[in-house]
């Protein structure tokens, strides 16, 4: 590999790390706020997120088919909306729907888990019957219609967002900045809210010990519904910015991103709102990094598809030294 | 009174095994994933078997038999396929199997299909090895091409047609997309082509800026795709996002008008695949055959339905011819394995003949040209290529 | 005597009797076919899920067996007849249900050997099936010409050196446990979990990508197993000429003995270590990792016994898994796989032995014989007039059914079908308030 090569390479590699590492913050980030507070691993939520992005993907195109101008012709010329302004309606909509569904599924299959005290992997085998519900329940309401992928729709013959913007010496694609404003708008907000508000305090109680926050006045079945809520809603926005950032949702795109940033999460500690954040994006930056250079640097003995073995040996090298993640609290052990 | 339905409709199936005649049932069955990532795949070739056996049940009713269709879900997992495979065995009734979606479920479900001489006709199976076996040789067919005729047809095309010199090769890490692009590698640098980059992407995996951003760099003549729409759409909009306007060449699984919606339609300039199956807009029967799989199916339908309605087609064909010898009596399994080898049409998806070991004996492929709609596909060119037949394994 | 004074609670004849009237149902209803020996009384007229439920019922006899109270010799006598005898004749007669037989065998020792680590241990493992991965190619690679792309060639090996290679791929994936345990012993519960799934999802990766720049696992392309190289196959064919029995019947027979052997030996074996020394050394990691230490236990050592114990079963039923598919694939051994193996655990009961074989029947009955009978039924109620929208094939919706059974079935039953003995009692005598009256009198 020429040096050239090399450095030419350095800098897209890195905004293209960076934007697929903020995804997989966002769903880490529905993932860490559940652990916190349950220390149980949501895995029905890939299929939330899911479930969000097609829901927003829907909404987007029955937009895009209700806001069509269209001259004498019957041919479109343009949309009374601006594509931004739609696609923060299907962030919201994606939001509520999925943190209801969120919401639900807790309901359904982890509440009476709870309840009776069940062992902690129950759960876990609850989540991953409510995922194979969630994704053949999506598939089948999408087949009454016809349907199976559907694309993210563009709102003009110019798509809005995959204009590319000079910066640093690449063009980035308007949707990267975007989906940046989009995480850094969640992270701001959620900071704020588990830190800075009466809300946030008593959620923060529940995750410390249940039975004192329940003690102390706090409902405490309350407060889990408004994590799920919370989490859930994440999820769906998460769906609609993997949408906008990859052009097409089906009922199946929920494993993969699911699995990684639940790795992301645990990368940064789970349970920590920040290290979710770091782990998405160092994990998008080690992946797009061995993607990019391991081919070229071992001439096409190991190729791209090692790129998940690399990403699982730094996880692994983190978790060997830092035991509880980049930013995890080490557990402290009741003796 | 919905319960008196319901009642009803049990004592109604229940009839239907009791309700022997004096001919008996006939079933013929499909194995396909029908849930799971492939589902949509699977379920397309499912449809095409339900409308053939609609269009051509009547071959088999017609000698007093009660026809039943079957369709069976594999999963995409060889443990699900093959105990499907060992219950179809035990089910007398059970003459004949279309399928599968996936090599490596057809393989060892084909091993336990062949114990009992149970034929298979594959829609979807390009890897050699599905009627390359000595064990399994007298019940694998398949209606599509194969892997070592395709791949090099792609290589003969992007090297002399479209003059690459410089060649990106990617593939999905699935037993047909690096089994495509082995066969494709192997003829193109027999050809001089230079082959830049020959590397796998794992199957569901929908960021390929790694591979892009040096494709730019790279600027490679050709990026050949070996494996499914479902990538090759977003891959495709990727690249020509990245301004890699670069011939993209592909084979038959980016056969589906999913292509246009994943990809954009407005990035449909310079791609081409190679298919069996001619596209609807030169073949007037297989206009009709989506017209009518629409009505029925309220979508459109994919590459592999055809291919799914045709291999329907020859086991119905051959049910019958064997019903036929059999004077009218219901044939044996041996028998109606036999009589596929002996049907002759033409499909849907071109010409449908077989030789000795199940191969389309002299395949005739098509380079097609995407359109920004599917349905205007264009031919752009085509070859005839003789089925190889190397030494059974 | 005694289980002869005690009558009222004593369910050793009904047991007997039920075994014996429900393989013979069984027989009738699915009939008998060795070779010249034809029976098929019903055949094609009762519907095919009644014989499922008919096979259930039968199979069932076991369970009956084994939970309710009987005497020791009632025991035994259900388990040979049953064992040795009924399945043998049904499942050579139908090869279905003897192939459904030998999987659920094949995810039983799984499920016992993800026990010890899970079960008995507590270290949440998410990517079993790599060390299943191991024995399946080590069987796949040896047993076939794989290996001579990167030995001197001579393969492959004789159908019979799978026998060797059972206790092989035992040793190789029990070092193979330990050496992927030794790093990750210091990360504990959910990081460990999540390792795990590293590890697993590694194994796979490399088994997808390892055909370049040397040949050895050919990749997704998969490796696949001349037939002909079945393990005895002159014996069986010897067999099958004498018998009449067609030879792929026996050669399922063979592997269905073979498998039924190593999980017996796997119960035995796990039974043992859960009585034994170790096995209370595991319960007391399990329980509180500190206090174990503080009391003696060495933990390294301990977890990593658990890590090797568990990875020695699933290489054994690599090795067999391999041989009876005669074909081996990365993708047999995803996420989903170590999922699926976890959830027949849990499902029948963490740190039950008998649980955990009846959450591995259970999942394997459910998605390779029920929920197709059922959707195969539902379609044949369709036909008969029942009105089910048009979009709703039911074959397509088979895992939809299933998800919803797994999170039933957690919550009727959340401690697991049948609870390990051990946490039962504690739990009771917790409830109880005993252990309180314990402490309060010493």
């Amino acid at each position: 590999m020429t040096p050239e090569l090399f450095f030419g390479l350095l800098p897209i590699t890195i905004v293209d790390g960076i934007s697929l590492g903020l995804v997989y913050a966002v769903i880490a980030l529905g993932y860490t706020m559940v652990y916190g507070v349950l220390e149980f691993i949501n895995f029905a939520h890939s299929e939330i997120f899911m479930v969000g992005g097609v829901l927003g993907v829907e909404l987007l195109i029955w937009l895009q088919k209700v806001t069509a101008i269209k001259d004498a012709g019957e041919k479109v010329i343009g949309y009374s909306i601006h594509p931004l302004g739609a696609l923060i309606i299907a962030l919201i909509f994606a939001a509520a729907g999925a943190g209801a569904l969120a919401v639900a599924v807790e309901r359904v299959a982890y509440r009476p888990l709870r309840l009776r005290g069940a062992p902690k992997l129950v759960p876990l085998i609850s989540a991953i019957g409510m995922s194979l519900f969630l994704i053949d329940a999506t598939r089948f309401i999408e087949s009454l219609f016809g349907q199976f992928n559907r694309p993210f729709p563009e709102f003009s013959a110019q798509p809005f967002f995959s204009v590319p913007v000079p910066f640093l010496n690449v063009s980035v694609p308007i949707k990267d900045f975007v989906v940046l404003a989009v995480v850094l708008l969640m992270l701001g907000g959620l900071i704020y809210l588990i830190n800075y508000t009466r809300t946030g305090r008593a959620i923060r109680a529940v995750a410390q010990d249940q039975s004192t926050s329940a003690l102390m006045g706090i409902d405490v079945s309350r407060i889990i519904t408004l994590v799920f809520l919370i989490g859930g809603a994440l999820g769906g926005v998460a769906g609609v910015l993997y949408a906008l950032k990859y052009g097409n949702v089906n009922p199946y795109i929920g494993f993969i991103p699911g699995l990684k940033s639940f790795t992301a999460a645990v990368l940064g500690g789970i349970g920590s709102i920040p290290g979710a954040m770091l782990g998405g994006v160092l994990l998008g930056l080690i992946e797009t990094f061995a993607g990019t250079y391991l081919d070229p640097l071992t001439g096409g003995v190991i190729d791209a598809s090692y790129k998940d073995i690399v990403a699982f040996g730094v996880l692994i090298l983190i978790l060997i030294f830092k035991p509880a993640g980049l930013l995890g609290k080490a557990v402290s052990e009741k003796v | 009174m919905k319960k008196q339905f319901v009642g009803l409709a049990v004592l109604a199936a229940l009839a239907v095994g009791a309700d022997a005649q004096n001919k008996g049932t006939i079933k013929i069955v499909s194995q396909t994933p029908l849930s799971g990532g492939q589902s949509k795949l699977g379920t397309a070739i499912k449809n095409g078997v339900e409308l053939a056996v609609q269009d051509f049940g009547q071959l088999v009713k017609s000698y007093g038999f009660n026809l039943v269709y079957e369709p069976y879900d594999d999963q995409a997992n060889k443990d699900t396929g093959v105990a499907n495979a060992n219950r179809l065995i035990n089910d007398n009734d059970v003459l004949a199997v279309v399928g599968h979606l996936n090599s490596g479920v057809a393989i060892p479900s084909s091993e336990v299909y062949a114990k009992v001489n149970l034929t298979m006709v594959s829609p979807a199976n390009t890897n050699p090895l599905v009627t390359d076996r000595k064990s399994t040789g007298a019940v694998t067919n398949r209606v599509c091409g194969r892997d070592d005729v395709q791949g090099p047809a792609g290589a003969d095309f992007v090297i002399t047609t479209l003059k690459a010199k410089k060649l990106y090769v990617i593939n999905d890490k699935t037993a047909y997309g690096e089994g495509l692009a082995q066969a494709f590698s192997a003829r193109a640098k027999a050809l001089g082509a230079n082959i830049v980059v020959d590397t796998g992407i794992e199957a569901g995996e929908r960021d390929f800026n790694t591979i892009l951003n040096r494709a730019a760099v790279d600027k490679p003549d050709v990026v050949y795709y070996a494996g499914i729409y479902d990538q090759a759409g977003p891959l495709l909009k990727q690249m020509r996002a990245k301004g890699i306007t670069a011939p993209f060449v592909s084979g038959d699984g980016i056969d589906s008008s999913e292509l246009q919606a994943l990809g954009g339609s407005d990035n449909m300039k310079n791609v081409y695949f190679t298919t069996t199956s001619g596209p609807i807009s030169s073949l007037p029967s297989a206009k009709r055959f989506a017209e009518r799989y629409k009505a029925k199916f309220g979508m459109d339908p994919e590459g592999y339905s055809a291919y799914g309605y045709d291999a329907a087609k020859v086991v119905l064909t051959a049910i019958a011819a064997a019903t036929k010898d059999a004077k009218g009596m219901k044939p044996t399994r041996a028998a109606v394995a036999k009589a596929v080898r002996n049907v002759k049409f033409a499909g849907i998806t071109g010409a449908v003949a077989f030789n000795s070991r199940g191969d389309l004996p002299v395949a005739k492929y098509f380079i097609v040209q995407a359109q920004p709609e599917y349905a205007d596909n264009k031919v752009f060119k085509a070859v005839s290529v003789a089925a190889p037949t190397p030494e059974l394994k | 005597m005694s289980a002869l004074q005690d009558k009222r609670s004593d369910s050793s004849g009904f047991v007997v009797i039920y075994a014996l009237v429900s393989s013979i149902v069984a027989a009738i209803a699915i009939g008998i076919n060795l070779g010249p020996l034809r029976f098929i009384p019903l055949d094609g007229i009762i519907p095919d899920i009644l014989k499922t439920l008919i096979f259930l019922a039968f199979v069932s006899s076991l369970l009956l067996a084994n939970s309710l109270k009987t005497s020791a010799r009632a025991k035994m006598i259900v388990f040979l007849f049953v064992l040795v005898v009924a399945i043998p004749v049904i499942g050579v007669s139908n090869t279905q249900y003897l192939d459904i037989l030998v999987n659920i065998c094949i995810y039983s020792a799984l499920a016992l050997g993800l026990n010890v680590v899970v079960g008995f241990a507590g270290l949440l493992d998410l990517g079993y099936a790599a060390f299943f991965a191991v024995g399946a190619y080590l069987w796949a690679i040896f047993g076939s010409q794989q290996a001579n792309n990167f030995t001197g060639g001579g393969f492959p090996l004789n159908g019979n050196f799978m026998f060797l290679m059972i206790p092989i791929a035992v040793v190789v994936a029990a070092s193979f446990g330990a050496l992927l345990g030794l790093p990750v012993l210091k990360v504990k519960g959910d990081y460990l979990a999540i390792i795990t799934l590293g590890l697993g999802e590694v194994i796979r990766v490399l088994a997808n990508n390892l055909n370049r720049p040397i040949n050895i696992t050919n990749g997704s392309q998969g490796v696949r197993i001349a037939p002909g190289s079945a393990p005895l196959e002159g014996f069986l064919e010897w067999l099958s000429g004498l018998t009449g029995i067609e030879l792929f019947k026996l050669e399922l027979l063979m592997y269905y003995v073979v498998v039924l052997l190593v999980v017996g030996l796997a119960v035995i074996l796990t039974t043992r270590l859960d009585n034994s020394k170790i096995g209370r050394a595991w319960v007391a990691i399990r329980e509180d990792e500190i206090a174990a230490q503080a009391m003696g236990v060495p933990l390294v050592r301990t977890k990593l016994i658990a890590f090797a114990t568990g990875a020695s079963f699933a290489g054994a039923m690599g090795v067999l898994y391999a041989a009876k598919f005669s074909f081996v694939s990365p993708e047999s051994f995803n996420f989903q796989a170590s999922i699926s193996i976890l959830a027949m655990v849990v499902l029948g009961g963490l740190g039950s032995i008998q649980g955990v074989i009846v959450g591995a029947a259970i999942v394997i009955i459910l998605n390779q014989m029920v929920l197709t009978a059922f959707s195969n039924f539902l379609a044949d109620l369709r036909r008969g007039g029942l009105p089910l929208p048009s979009q709703f094939e039911p074959a397509q919706y088979q895992q939809l059914i299933y998800g919803i059974i797994l999170i039933v079935m957690m919550i009727v039953r959340p401690k697991g079908l049948i609870p390990a003995k051990r946490n039962a009692a504690k739990l009771e005598n917790l409830e109880r308030g005993e252990l309180a009256q314990k402490v309060g009198k010493q």
